[in-house]
């Protein structure tokens, strides 16, 4: 890996969930919602860092906690070394927000409808004080345009967002990211809401400002191939955990989890010789609730290879087994 | 050789919108044999989910039958009056599992409740026959028959497919039509749907039409596969032949567009530009302004579909 640009480590979100009167009375203690519980990873410089798992294992909490869109409930962030959750005051929450941008999965509710592109592209500069006339701001709002590809800019500025496509709109959303020139984007499945072949475009143009600009990113999809496609290193999460991690082609083609193995299984592939065949799917059951998480390991019960009396009560370790690659399961290497 | 459950010939269904008239059917032939599963794909907007309410003898307002035929099982349901189509035709002989339903429940309702009215108002059934049915049908698509005194909000994505599902066959229909079932469900409960969707296939002889915008889904079930763009279908063929030799530069263009889980690839090819709007489609191939291959001709005349192999055709001028 690359020299670490951020660094996450025993990272926690807890969000309480409100007792009833009745609750509160009797005084049962108060419940969480483990989004994140306990995760720690480092992302290289330059490098996409994928987070995937299926809905509600905490990828979007882990995102919106590295833009300091929501407090830790413990654990610590670094960004280029320097502690991200000490940050306190507006100013300095201010300058992190310049350094590091999120980009939403939807491009049709993350920008203001009633905006022109102009306008969606210079609030960010406003914000910052970036560009002291008009005409500056106006060079910069074009300059971000022709990295992502809207040109000629003249011709989509005075736009509003339903006045272009849906691929369009997410590299408007892109581009707004840019604008302040960022050394850290989080991108919170950008891709999953647009047609496959305007996908490929959206992506491979993230992958061009990575070696253009030199981004760093933190990559949320729960789609394995694009991670696959898009990431050096991709870690899986399960129920706030993360059960697996290491460069993205080892993960992918080497699974150590029994989890990542079954996400893997599922994953359609546009094979029609196999139409046919029932798929077996090493996995049981869905994903429980992130209030109620068993005991032990906390991917047991639904596990085909689950031991009972170990994996039910004993909380496993996060293990290297190679290089670079890690997996929180008892029975790594054995199956 | 299975016989043809479905029959459709130059169809058109046009939406007449007071901003113009919306193409979204346009011309459509294509044959579904008993026990067959059609793929239908292509971008958002080209006329997918038309088409299956079309076959249902439901175009949404403003949309109309322009012309045409549709042949269910050798009838002919264009020009059916509506009492007709709705007592004899509609989830009798063909159904279709709605994009989105699963989210269209009623939260007020129980799911037998939703699941058999259609049956006593529409088919004059007794309840206790109708819950009975519902009954059986749940327990085929691997779900327990108590589930019909349950609440949608008490079901998991997956389950509530699961009774969308069951809902759709509940008339033992022909031909079920399935519009993006799949989609919003992860990937885990994505394949354990397909695999339902394989055994009914399997175990009814169920003729189906697949829609996803999805390809790799779409391989995995589909025995052959229509391209639809801008309101046509400009491929269609089995199932091998759409995937390891497609004609029709559109056809490979989206399958060169999916990341594949196990191959390194080195970029990803994309389509510049995006889809017409279906009021003024561009003359000539409708492709002509995303085609690398555009030529002359193709600005003027449109391509007829062309058989480019046994079974297999596209609309092509290079064909
Ligand atoms: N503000 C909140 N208050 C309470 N619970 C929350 C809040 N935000 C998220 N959660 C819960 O935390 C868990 C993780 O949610 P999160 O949005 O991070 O998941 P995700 O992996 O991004 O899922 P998806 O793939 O559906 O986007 C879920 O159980 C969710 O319901
Ligand atoms: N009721 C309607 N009135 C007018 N136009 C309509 C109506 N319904 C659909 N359309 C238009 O018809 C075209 C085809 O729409 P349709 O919903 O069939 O597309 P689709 O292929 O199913 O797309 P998606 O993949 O997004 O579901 C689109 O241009 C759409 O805007
Ligand atoms: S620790 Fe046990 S239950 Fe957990 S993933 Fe490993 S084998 Fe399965
Ligand atoms: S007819 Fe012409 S424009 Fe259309 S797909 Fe073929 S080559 Fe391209
Ligand atoms: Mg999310
Ligand atoms: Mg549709």
């Amino acid at each position: 890996m690359a020299e670490p640009i951020l660094k996450v480590e025993n990272l926690k979100k807890y969000f309480p969930i409100k007792r009833g009167l009745i609750g509160a009375l009797k005084g049962e203690p108060p419940k969480f919602v483990r989004a994140v519980d306990d995760i720690s990873f480092e992302v290289g410089k330059q490098e996409v860092f994928a987070l995937v798992g299926e809905s509600g294992c905490g990828k979007t909490t882990t995102g919106k906690l590295v833009v300091k869109l929501l407090e830790p409930t413990a654990g610590r962030i670094y960004l280029e070394g320097h502690d991200v959750t000490e940050l306190k005051t507006a100013e300095e929450i201010k300058a992190y927000r310049r350094k590091v941008q999120i980009i939403f999965q939807d491009p049709f509710s993350s920008i203001n409808p009633r905006f022109r592109i102009f306008d969606v592209l210079e609030e960010p500069l406003l914000i910052h004080g970036i560009g002291e006339t008009k005409a500056e701001r106006e060079e910069l709002i074009f300059k971000a345009l022709e990295m992502v590809k809207i040109t000629p800019p003249e011709d989509y500025v005075s736009r509003f967002p339903h006045m272009i496509s849906g691929g369009q709109r997410q590299r408007v959303a892109i581009a707004r990211a840019l604008i302040l020139n960022p050394t850290f984007i989080v991108a919170d499945e950008p891709v999953s809401m647009l047609d496959v072949s305007i996908r490929a475009e959206v992506l491979e143009l993230m992958k061009e400002l990575k070696e253009k600009m030199g981004v760093t990113y933190l990559y949320i999809t729960h789609d394995l191939s694009t991670a696959r496609y898009f990431a050096d290193y991709i870690a899986v999460m399960y129920l706030g955990r993360v059960v697996e991690m290491g460069p993205a082609k080892k993960v992918i083609d080497n699974p150590l989890h029994p989890y990542t193995r079954a996400l893997l299984a599922a994953v359609p592939e546009p094979k029609p010789e196999r139409r046919n065949i029932i798929k077996e799917l090493p996995i049981r059951g869905e994903v429980p609730s992130a209030v109620d998480i068993p005991p032990g390991c906390r991917f047991h019960p639904r596990c085909v290879y689950a031991q009972m009396g170990l994996c039910d009560s004993k909380h496993p370790q996060l293990v290297e087994y190679e290089h670079g690659h890690f997996a929180e399961c008892h029975l790594v290497g054995k199956i | 050789m299975a016989k043809n459950v479905l029959d459709v010939n130059n169809l058109k269904m046009y939406y007449f919108t007071n901003k113009g008239v919306v193409k979204a059917v346009d011309d459509l032939s294509f044959t579904l044999k008993k026990g067959e599963v059609m793929g239908l794909a292509g971008e958002s907007g080209c006329g997918k989910s038309s088409l299956g309410f079309t076959l249902m003898g439901m175009p949404t307002p403003p949309g109309k039958i322009v012309s045409g035929s549709v042949k269910i099982d050798g009838r002919e349901i264009v020009g059916l009056p509506e009492d007709v189509l709705r007592k004899e035709i509609r989830w009798q002989k063909i159904s279709m599992i709605f994009q989105g339903a699963m989210n269209a429940l009623n939260p007020v309702y129980t799911v037998g409740y939703q699941m058999i009215e259609p049956l006593i108002y529409h088919k004059g059934m007794e309840k206790e026959e109708a819950l009975d049915r519902a009954q059986k049908y749940l327990e085929l698509v691997g779900l327990s028959s108590d589930i019909v005194y349950r609440y949608p909000h008490e079901l998991s994505g997956g389950m509530k497919q699961r009774v969308i599902i069951a809902t759709a066959l509940l008339l033992e229909p022909e031909v079920v039509i399935a519009d993006e079932p799949t989609t919003a469900l992860d990937v885990v409960v994505q394949a354990q749907i397909i695999n339902l969707m394989k055994k009914l296939k399997k175990e009814l002889g169920l003729s189906m039409i697949f829609i996803t915008h999805d390809l790799s889904i779409l391989a995995e079930i589909s025995d052959k596969v229509a391209i639809m763009y801008a309101g046509k279908i400009i491929e269609i063929g089995d199932s091998e032949k759409i995937y390891y030799e497609p004609a029709h530069p559109y056809t490979q263009k989206l399958l060169a567009s999916i990341p594949r889980l196990h191959e390194d690839v080195e970029r990803l090819e994309f389509i510049p530009g995006q889809p017409p709007n279906l009021i003024t489609p561009p003359k000539g191939c409708r492709f002509h302004p995303r085609c690398p291959y555009a030529m002359q001709i193709c600005k003027e005349q449109e391509p007829e579909l062309k058989e480019v192999d046994k079974d297999h055709y596209a609309a092509c001028w290079l064909l």
